[in-house]
């Protein structure tokens, strides 16, 4: 089954932390990227720009909108996203619980809907 | 028609048949059965496609079927090969009745083809109730809805029954239980006992829906509402059979031991007439001995691994009330003790008043009292009736008469179980005769 992982966490205290916290952090990610790549788990991922470079749109009633900012205004922010490819919801907390960004924020686990 | 056809003549053909009997043991007998074997086989079809509610969909109309006729025609001799055959042609009627493609039509001939592979090997299903218990206490599930999904899937108790027991309305019940299998289908929750990293912790929730079960169904101890009193009997079952198939967990063989001891006190927590009879006026002689046997050996069984736990501990508070079956006297520094190591464990509101209350009875009612104070610091107590009657008991015994009246009225006013009611309104009134 596939799970798409959201990594949320908090930008503002990423953007203040110190140089060599980002750098091991980093590390800590191609780690972890490669670790589920090495157990063939990994189907893609990303980190993302921050939520100051979002924008939201709706085209609701013919009408197209577009908002300066995240759809959704958050104590912490999407900040990036796996999609791995295991056997079940236990594998899946499980890598979940291994990223880096757990030790900080919050990740969600959704299942991919097959289509 | 096919239905009532197979299973007249597997009934003929069976040897073990039971008579008709229009008596209520016989009907228990049977309901009992058909909720053991239907159990097992939705687990069976569960662990297979990881569809709980279309293994019960295809179960259903055979189930009804057993709790229709078995009562009044006798248990069939395998009364697992008696709900696949109905529960087969049910599904591949279902099944040939819709549109291939249609997602009810494609389960329905899935649980159809896994009936055939079961029927092959009727004699020996692999027992996955287990695994489905594990999967109903899942942390990805939420944590109210864990027991009554344990109850609804591996005894096949209907929402209605379900919600009554747990103060539910049947509506929210049902769309709660369907929320709680969707989830578990399309999130891929696995079929698996877990390994040993994770035993305990997940061990722990499943046992924790069996004892929310428990409690659930001793709440009711009049027995009055039979729904709740058989829930507990229902609990006990699950203890027993998590303990076989888990023969080597010692909290599991707790839970069992501290279930065992408090359904041995059930008759004598009322008396003649009815009326509400506490642990420390109950007469030991009407406490079930062999209950009590089962329940100590199970704790003894447990101790022999050497790993304590909360239901160890709840189960040895017991062990030790139970003692005064044979010693005539509580040992109550013992108890203190035992409550000590739990508050150390789990910091609950609940067990610091027990802890107090033991406390009281050890060293002094002031001592008591002191720790009953501190244990309100937890805001969660206020509501909570025998706390109330717990520190009304304190208070008269230290003579501050008034102090307790006003606390009785408080327990009175928040009892919901008429013979505690009167009973605390007794005690009540029998103050005033001290004044």
């Amino acid at each position: 089954m596939k799970y798409m992982l959201l990594i949320y966490g908090n930008e503002a205290g990423m953007q203040s932390a110190p140089k060599e916290a980002v750098a091991q952090m980093f590390a800590a990610y191609g780690a972890y990227t490669q670790a589920m790549q090495k157990a063939g788990a990994f189907v893609a991922g990303d980190p993302l720009q921050p939520s100051s470079t979002a924008s939201t749109v709706r085209a609701n009633g013919g009408s197209t909108k577009v908002l300066n900012g995240p759809y959704a205004e958050t104590k912490e922010q999407l900040g990036g996203y796996y999609i791995i490819d295991v056997p079940d919801l236990d594998a899946a907390l499980s890598w979940a619980s291994r990223c880096p960004g757990a030790a900080h924020g919050a990740l969600e686990v959704r299942p991919i809907r097959p289509m | 028609m096919a239905r009532s056809r197979s299973g007249r003549s597997d009934r003929c053909s069976a040897k073990g048949s039971q008579p008709l009997d229009e008596n209520g043991a016989a009907r228990d007998a049977a309901e009992r059965v058909a909720r053991r074997s239907y159990g097992k086989l939705v687990a069976f079809l569960a662990a297979r496609t990881r569809d709980v509610a279309g293994a019960e969909d295809a179960l259903s109309d055979a189930f009804a079927a057993a709790l229709a006729e078995w009562p009044a025609r006798g248990i069939p001799a395998s009364p697992e090969a008696w709900l696949m055959t109905v529960a087969r042609r049910k599904a591949i009627d279902a099944a040939r009745r819709r549109k291939s493609g249609e997602g009810v039509a494609d389960t329905m001939r899935m649980m159809a083809e896994e009936l055939e592979e079961a029927a092959a090997r009727a004699a020996e299903i692999p027992d996955e109730r287990l695994r489905l218990m594990f999967v109903c206490a899942h942390p990805a599930i939420d944590a109210n809805i864990r027991s009554p999904l344990i109850l609804q899937t591996i005894l096949g108790f209907d929402a209605a029954a379900v919600g009554s027991a747990f103060l539910v309305a049947p509506a929210t019940m049902a769309q709660r239980l369907v929320r709680a299998k969707t989830k578990i289908r399309l999130a891929g929750i696995p079929f698996s006992v877990p390994g040993r990293a994770e035993m305990a912790e997940r061990l722990e929730a499943v046992l924790d829906a069996i004892y929310a079960a428990f409690a659930e169904g001793w709440s009711d101890p009049a027995g009055i509402e039979s729904r709740r009193r058989d829930l507990a009997g229902e609990a006990i079952w699950l203890g027993r059979l998590v303990t076989e198939l888990l023969p080597d967990e010692p909290e599991a063989l707790g839970l069992l031991a501290l279930m065992l001891h408090a359904d041995a006190r059930r008759a004598a927590r009322r008396s003649a007439d009815g009326r509400y009879v506490p642990l420390a006026d109950q007469d030991p002689t009407q406490w079930d001995g062999g209950l009590i046997e089962q329940a100590e050996s199970a704790l003894m069984r447990a101790a022999s691994f050497a790993v304590v736990g909360r239901y160890q501990i709840e189960a040895a508070v017991q062990s030790a009330h139970a003692a005064r079956r044979f010693s005539g006297y509580t040992d109550w520094p013992a108890i203190l003790g035992l409550y000590d190591l739990l508050y150390a464990r789990t910091a609950s509101p609940v067990v610091a008043l027990n802890r107090a209350v033991a406390l009281g009875e050890a060293h002094s009612p002031n001592e008591g009292l002191a720790a009953l104070d501190h244990a309100a610091e937890d805001a969660r107590l206020a509501d909570y009736q025998p706390y109330w009657a717990a520190r009304a008991k304190l208070l008269a015994a230290t003579g501050r008469i008034d102090e307790a009246g006003q606390s009785y009225e408080r327990a009175i006013g928040l009892s919901s179980d008429p013979a505690v009611r009167l009973f605390l309104q007794e005690r009540r009134a029998s103050l005033a005769a001290r004044h």
